[in-house]
């Protein structure tokens, strides 16, 4: 292959983000922030109820009032009034059954946004209320009323390797619990529709998959896709929150309806109720192990509640069963791993997928093993750390570096904090609760597995465009692709590729929408791997073109050459590009080569803990990761930093709480993430051990740090306090064992 | 009701304003202003804040009557023409901007810290962020961005 001349800005340096200076500035357009001549507010009425069966809804009065636009319900829908991200399973607008609260049931249009809600309020629907599932447990074995014509159970998967039924000296076992977790993105849920004479729509979304919306919204509203155009607008964050459908053919609808352009935003408390969550999760585990730490066998069953619809549950639960027993090796594996209908919140992707729930259980059975058999916590991890080699319990052999057992010496070797004497580093901080009475200190350890991509046989690829051409004497890269900016630093990634692969400067990222094919989800810490694929192939296939024109293939090709070259030709290549195949997992046995990548991080957490009054202070949180190769070396730490944020809050203070299927706290006044002072100083270790089948040798890099942190702050303060703590997220009157 | 606000220095008339607005839905909707965020819209996040009279507060927690006579300065009437006001660029160099929802808001918050305490310390700054959520970033670049803007 003939090389580029390597420029500014190329894989492996610390590029600016493109729109930096925008978002600082407050001019970057966010899908909130859209304004068109003319529009009007859209708003969603829902169901006050978990479980409830409509009998009449009137929409006379809402109607009558002034500067009212449309009231539609289900009734209005123009296609199949049922949708979903991975099985059609919900409803657009409610009809005759509400199955959680939040459940969307009729839309209004109107001149200001107040008006909106007014006449919203002025809907009559009579609900016959019903006694909810919220036992996760019940659903799973037949003993709930079914919610769905299948019953509840979305998907089992079982995962059977090695002998069955074995033996061991040590026997520890645990039941621990994950609660409701948020994504809590910024920049709440909104859009703007725009109709068009022709009977077709532009909305501009913040979105992760442009492509699987615009599929979903063309059949609910019974028009062809190629009728229903999206365009990415700034997002504020995602976190798996945004990959199924919220105001998406709410608004279209109403555009389509009123004739108008429509736009949608949620508030914060309607955000709470318009996306899906992380699967709340029940554990029961067993460990067998020799008298040294050797672990015999796993046998786990997972409950996770898949609330109402189905959304991305059965991935979750396969993730789960998958990496069940964590980053080790495991000779007998037993799992057993539910998602369940329930009448709880829907939930479906967040940062972590079915992994992070799992972790949380399997770390803390191997800090009880450590306890059993005598070992520190550290020590007994890595006598069962899997290695390059490794078999999984799914029989898929482990064939690109596992640095597991290096990741865990990182994170032990580094130096402890010293203890801080003034009050803001204090649990409780300027709150002046102590000065020390009361306070211990505690070190815990976690280390996760997580996959990259889409597995369990997906069809899973990019599709990129790259054009080359010559603009003002300067050779200009542009690259089109649907793939989703949601704050993470894709176009970074993009224009540090196109530099490194065409040896040009400027490189300008198009507007991302469906003009161009599929690019998948941003999610499974995919993008930089699939989209980077792709947009590697792309930029091959241009400089195969530029060769061609030059006759040979040994020039080293740099920005002058290509304009000597190009003249006012253009250049136009367009790649779809699939990483190496996945295949289904045996419905009996799990067995299967269902992932593509696996990466690793591990964490070590310091608290200080004040027992009397139950608060926590993170002291210190270092993690070590390996990401193959590190495409954007700062963007890496920003994910490490966030990712561990977020299992930071899992582990002492995130949690949708639900009393009967109602959520309690739908508020940042009540449902609570980190703040500044919440978040400790981070020390991070980044290896890069290339993954000789992914582009560059890099590994997805934006979920292994948000598993790994939530049991290593929980092991910490298990070690401070010597409490079992088997939930999470730890609350105060969990230490002071006062609830 | 008619409102007249004086906003980065230009003032302003808005008219038609329902009693419930809040300042921060006259500066999104009526004034071509977006830039002051949205994110929860009940002063928990810190994204909405801006200048009144030269103090911060949360636009959304502001009735726009409240506002009426009042100078108020967005993050938009921080840079001075291409030119990033400091803390801007600074967040920008420190990597410290993810998706950028809280960036208008922690600019605003921050740039109020360096006017009153050149030199923060990193409680200081700590202290003087925590009104400010960001789901994104984890804190850690936002704090080298504070630092770095303290240093320029
Ligand atoms: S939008 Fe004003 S504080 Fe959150
Ligand atoms: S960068 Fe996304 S919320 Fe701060």
């Amino acid at each position: 292959m003939t090389t580029t001349v390597a420029t500014q800005g190329g894989i492996g340096t610390n590029a600016q983000r493109p729109d930096g200076a925008l978002k600082a500035r407050g001019e970057f357009a966010y899908s909130s922030d859209l304004w068109h001549e003319d529009m009007v507010w859209g708003v969603t009425l829902r169901s006050p109820h978990p479980y409830a069966r409509i009998t009449s809804i009137d929409i006379t009065e809402a109607l009558r009032v002034p500067g009212v636009q449309a009231v539609l319900t289900h009734e209005d829908v123009p296609g199949t009034n049922i949708y979903g991200l991975e099985h059609p399973d919900q409803p657009v607008l409610a009809e005759d059954v509400v199955r959680y609260q939040g459940e969307p049931v009729a839309l209004v249009a109107a001149d200001h946004p107040e008006t909106a809600r007014r006449a919203m309020k002025r809907i009559e629907v009579a609900y016959e209320v019903l006694p909810p599932v919220v036992n996760t447990e019940d659903a799973a074995h037949g003993r709930a009323e079914p919610l769905h014509p299948n019953g509840n159970v979305v998907r089992h998967v079982k995962v059977r390797h090695g002998p069955q039924d074995v033996r061991a000296d040590v026997v520890v076992t645990g039941e621990y619990e994950v609660g409701m977790q948020d994504q809590a993105f910024l920049g709440p849920e909104s859009g703007l529709a725009v109709p068009a004479d022709d009977g077709s729509v532009d909305l501009y979304i913040a979105t992760q998959w442009l492509h699987a919306d615009q599929r979903q919204i063309a059949v609910a509203l019974g028009l062809p896709p190629e009728k229903v155009r999206l365009t990415l607008s700034g997002v504020g964050g995602a976190f798996g929150g945004r990959e199924d459908l919220s105001m998406q053919v709410h608004a279209c609808m109403l555009a389509l309806r009123t004739g108008k352009p429509v736009k949608m935003v949620y508030n914060r408390e309607e955000s709470f109720y318009g996306h899906v969550h992380r699967h709340p999760a029940r554990m029961y585990y067993e460990h067998g192990a020799t008298r040294n730490g050797k672990i015999v066998y796993v046998k786990a069953r997972i409950y996770l509640d898949g609330g109402a619809y189905a959304s991305s549950t059965g991935a979750v639960v396969a993730n789960a069963a998958t990496l069940g027993v964590g980053p080790y090796d495991v000779p007998s594996v037993t799992v057993d791993c539910w998602g369940v209908y329930t009448n709880n919140p829907p939930c479906g992707a967040m940062r972590g997928f079915g992994a992070v729930q799992a972790a949380f259980a399997y770390e803390s059975q191997m800090d009880r093993l450590a306890d059993a058999v005598g070992l520190d916590p550290v020590e007994v991890r890595i006598r069962n750390a899997m290695s390059e080699g490794a078999v999984m319990p799914t029989g898929q052999v482990v064939d690109s570096p596992a640095p597991v057992v290096e990741l865990l010496t990182l994170v032990r070797d580094k130096p402890l904090p010293a203890k801080g004497n003034d009050l803001t580093d204090m649990p409780g901080g300027v709150s002046n609760t102590t000065h020390g009475e009361g306070v211990v200190r505690g070190v815990g350890y976690g280390v996760s597995i997580k996959n990259v991509g889409f597995s369990d046989s997906f069809d899973d690829y990019s599709t990129v465009r790259v054009r080359l051409s010559v603009i003002g004497g300067q050779a200009v890269a542009s690259v089109h692709t649907a793939a989703v900016e949601v704050g993470q630093g894709l176009v970074t990634v993009l224009q540090q590729i196109t530099r490194t692969e065409l040896g040009v400067d400027v490189v300008t990222i198009e507007p991302m929408d469906t003009s161009i094919g599929d690019a998948g989800s941003t999610s499974a810490s995919r993008q930089t791997y699939v989209t980077g694929g792709a947009l590697r192939a792309a930029c091959a296939a241009v400089r195969a073109a530029l060769f061609e024109r030059i006759g040979h293939t040994d020039l080293p090709l740099d920005h002058d050459k290509i304009v000597e070259v190009l003249g006012t030709d253009v250049i136009d290549e367009v790649v779809e590009w699939r990483h190496r195949p996945t295949y289904r997992l045996d419905p009996e046995t799990g067995q299967g080569n269902a992932h593509v990548q696996y990466a690793f991080a591990a964490h070590r957490a310091v608290v200080d803990v004040d027992v009397e009054l139950g608060l926590v202070k993170v002291v210190e949180l270092v993690c070590a990761q390996d990401v193959g190769k590190a495409i954007n070396p700062e963007a890496v730490l920003g994910q490490i930093q966030g990712g561990t944020a977020q299992g930071l809050g899992l582990a002492v203070m995130e949690e949708i709480q639900l009393a009967d299927g109602k959520i309690r706290n739908p508020s940042f006044t009540d449902y609570l993430i980190p703040t500044v002072l919440d978040m400790p100083p981070m020390v991070i270790d980044v290896l890069e051990r290339p993954d000789p089948h992914a582009p560059y040798g890099l590994r997805g890099v934006g979920e292994p740090p948000t598993i790994s942190s939530t049991p290593a702050i929980v092991a910490a303060i298990r070690a401070a306090t010597g409490m079992a703590l088997t939930r999470v997220p730890v609350r105060p009157e969990h230490i002071t064992e006062t609830s | 009701m008619r409102v007249n606000i004086t906003v980065n220095g230009e003032a302003r008339q808005v008219d038609d304003v329902w009693p419930g607005e809040s300042l921060l839905y006259v500066l999104r909707e009526r004034l071509g202003l977006p830039g002051s965020k949205n994110a929860c819209e009940q002063g928990e996040c810190g994204s909405c804040t801006v200048y009144m009279d030269g103090t911060p507060v949360c636009a959304c927690l502001v009735a726009a009557g409240q506002a009426e006579g009042r100078e108020v300065r967005t993050v938009e009437g921080l840079a001075s023409g291409d030119t990033l006001d400091r803390v801007q660029q600074a967040f920008v160099d420190a990597g410290a901007v993810q998706c950028g929802f809280c960036t208008p808001g922690l600019v605003v918050a921050a740039h109020d810290l360096l006017t009153r305490t050149p030199q923060p310390s990193d409680p200081e700054i700590r202290e003087a962020l925590a009104g400010n959520l960001c789901r994104c970033t984890g804190y850690e670049k936002i704090l080298d961005a504070v630092r770095m803007a303290a240093r320029s």
